[in-house]
């Protein structure tokens, strides 16, 4: 969902006069979403910009990213990395078609991360009590 | 071969008994702006769907919340939290956020010089939003107000 969302806002960007570069794993929301220039990174969703304690690999992964603004001319084309995540154990769970719904509740109150988020949100004023 | 996560995640919803989603497919040729400098003298905006927030800022909810939070882009990296839909995609970058939003690279890609300048103010928003209408009406020209406050050159999108 979060790649469809990235299309949309990259599209009405890039129609307002803002370059745009999607960075993404998953390749066919973007090809269905066509953004203006995207790039594809084949990890498990949650690792876009690279795997976890991993700087040279984040840092290989959003440097190639970055290269598409230059490297890609025509409006929907998708650049892939070559990047490997190593196992490919991954793809079975991502690729089910059954299974529960792994979604949290559809609540409308703020989620914080820890319960000390709230009482720092409080703090600064950004939450009212 | 990458998954499709499209066909998967409709035939899940279909055998949970949910209405079948209708995913965006565009059926046009994308809108295109072209580079006005060279990446090494472009000043460079962020937006990342991952939900991600700073300690002292309101979390996201979960019911196709549409607002944005700005962060600034030198941010400890102590202080950035994350709420979202898909909590379970958030499992690594919880530990390691720069997995999903990637502050400490830009940073070093600007020192390096590969880009010019980052913005001093970056955003997020939590892209589990159902609706295309929504996120056309209220999180990209919310997107758009803030990348055009911060004066970028262009735009790095990541998604989750």
């Amino acid at each position: 969902m979060c790649h469809q969302t990235v299309c949309l806002v990259a599209r009405h960007l890039e129609a307002n006069g803002i370059p745009t570069l999607c960075l993404g794993s998953a390749l066919d929301i973007f090809s269905a979403g066509r953004p203006p220039r995207a790039t594809f990174v084949d990890y498990p969703l949650g690792h876009s910009a690279g795997k976890a304690f991993d700087p040279a690999d984040q840092l290989a992964v959003v440097r190639a990213a970055l290269g598409g603004f230059l490297s890609l001319k025509d409006a929907g084309a998708i650049l892939r990395l070559p990047n490997a995540w190593g196992d490919e154990a991954w793809r079975v769970d991502a690729a089910a078609t059954r299974g529960e719904d792994s979604r949290q509740p559809r609540d409308e109150t703020p989620q914080f991360q820890f319960a000390s988020d709230r009482d720092a949100a409080l703090a600064s004023g950004a939450l009212k009590a | 071969m990458s998954v499709n996560y499209m066909q998967a995640i409709r035939a899940r919803y279909e055998a949970l008994g949910y209405t079948p989603y209708r995913w965006y497919e565009a059926d046009d040729t994308p809108p295109w702006t072209a580079m006005r400098k060279p990446l090494a003298a472009a000043r460079v905006g962020l937006l990342s769907t991952s939900g991600a927030y700073v300690r002292g800022q309101v979390a996201y909810h979960y019911k196709d919340d549409t607002s944005i939070r700005a962060l600034p882009s030198a941010v400890p990296t102590q202080d950035l939290r994350f709420s979202h839909i898909t909590e379970n995609y958030l499992v690594d970058a919880k530990r390691d956020p720069n997995c999903i939003l990637p502050l400490a690279q830009l940073r070093a890609l600007r020192d390096e010089g590969v880009i010019g300048s980052l913005a001093e103010r970056v955003f997020s928003c939590m892209g589990g939003v159902y609706s295309q209408r929504r996120v056309r009406e209220q999180v990209a020209p919310a997107v758009l107000e803030g990348l055009r406050a911060e004066q970028v050159d262009c735009a790095l999108l990541v998604a989750m």
